[in-house]
């Protein structure tokens, strides 16, 4: 099998991204809206690796504050309580909960962390024109896109226990300002994904290919 | 056979006949291709009205309630969003209210309003624009990280006072699981046949494929 020929965009056809109808544009340069569902058609998204870097970064500054800052405050009689993300996983484990705090951890902590290594690697690879793994970096695409929701979880949390520990003066829980940068990171991160175009793992690999045989 | 385009990586590739109850994956990354349930229109229909019913009460009634030294409170899930708005929140306050409360239901509701609007083709066209909102608020309507969430949240409280699950909760808990049911038994293809085409191709071309 070669994969030079059985490319859709080097054979002349265009996938609708939203019916997903296969067709042949009269003209390449300008393809034109999908006839079936009247959705623009594109080769590659456009400039997907300057938007996905652009996201990117926006997200990992904010990821600083998003931990450092805290995202509730505890008011009681006697004593008020910030809490960053990391010492409400800390909080949970020690109050006996284990399996919670370790959901916490990971949707929390390890899987904004992740989507930001992982979207990283993969924009590397596709601007270096890796031809290796191009499997294993689709899938971990598709991971990161995937699983990129379930960060959104500290936010509901916040939000949940802001609503009810209502009981002032006894108990009063206020959102922390960390609580917004978390959410940006999270949606930034989720518009990144979406804006990147995984078959250009495949059209570096392609191309990368190509080189490494002409370099031989 | 048909011709596809694997989304994911851009490969040509010849759709077989599929089974019911078979799945395709593209040869090269892996990407599912196709799916064929074996009642694609009605089964996805039935479970979205259950769907619609049950967010109608997750939206309505008493999430959960808390009790410590004789006082009480209690909160619903869209006033969740809204305690978070009159804490000073405002922007995490919309995010919240958008993915646990408009994205569910403009997801459900458009759903309905597809998969009713099929059952007689040619579907008008405007039933295409439905199913581009439908994708895209998917990622979007966040049910079953709000579940979490709000689980967490009384596990959480539950050091401090005394915590009470309300109806809301159980309707949310079968949202959860209604959604994935019906995305399990829908087939986005059997609604595109159906769907009359937007530059107004009569059905007859609706076979039409290109023969490179």
């Amino acid at each position: 099998m070669t994969a030079q020929a059985l490319c859709a965009a080097r054979a002349g056809v265009i996938a609708c991204a939203t019916c997903g109808l296969a067709l042949r544009p009269a003209a390449p340069a300008h393809a034109g809206h999908c006839p079936r569902c009247g959705d623009g058609l594109e080769w590659r998204h456009p400039h997907a690796v300057q938007r996905t870097w652009a996201l990117l970064l926006a997200a990992a500054i904010l990821y600083v504050p998003a931990n450092l800052l805290p995202v509730l405050v505890t008011n009681t009689l006697v004593s008020s309580q910030p809490d960053t993300i990391m010492s409400g996983v800390v909080l949970l484990y020690t109050t006996g909960s284990w399996p919670l705090a370790l959901i916490v951890l990971i949707a929390s902590v390890m899987i904004p962390l992740g989507k930001l290594l992982a979207l990283a690697y993969v924009l590397v690879t596709v601007q270096r024109r890796s031809a290796q793994d191009a499997r294993q970096r689709t899938r971990l695409y598709r991971t990161v896109e995937f699983i990129g929701r379930w960060s959104m979880l500290d936010v509901f949390v916040d939000t949940f226990v802001v609503a009810l520990v209502q009981v002032s003066p006894l108990m009063r829980v206020e959102p922390g300002p960390g609580v917004v940068y978390f959410m940006a990171v999270v949606v930034l991160t989720m518009f990144a994904a979406q804006s990147f175009d995984p078959r250009l793992i495949w059209d570096a690999a392609e191309s990368g290919e190509r080189r490494d045989a002409g370099s031989r | 056979m048909p011709r596809v385009v694997c989304r994911c990586c851009d490969l040509l590739q010849r759709l077989p006949p599929l089974p019911a109850g078979g799945k395709a994956r593209c040869v090269r990354c892996g990407q599912t291709l196709a799916v064929q349930p074996a009642d694609p229109l009605d089964a996805p229909l039935a479970l979205a009205v259950a769907a619609a019913i049950a967010l109608a009460i997750a939206y309505t009634t008493p999430l959960m309630s808390l009790s410590v030294a004789g006082r009480e409170a209690t909160t619903t899930l869209p006033g969740g969003a809204l305690a978070m708005w009159h804490a000073g929140n405002q922007v995490t306050a919309v995010v919240v209210a958008f993915c646990a409360v408009v994205a569910p239901a403009c997801y459900v509701a458009l759903l309905l309003v597809v998969l009713a609007a099929v059952r007689r083709p040619p579907a008008p066209a405007w039933v295409g624009d439905a199913m581009r909102w439908v994708d895209r608020l998917r990622p979007w309507s966040m049910n079953e990280v709000l579940m979490l969430g709000i689980l967490v949240a009384l596990t959480k409280i539950a050091q401090l006072a005394t915590v009470f699950a309300g109806p809301g909760l159980y309707a949310m808990l079968a949202v959860v699981l209604l959604l994935p049911a019906i995305m399990s038994t829908f087939d986005a293809r059997e609604v595109w046949k159906r769907v009359a085409w937007a530059d107004g191709t009569p059905a007859a071309a609706l076979a039409r494929e290109p023969a490179p």
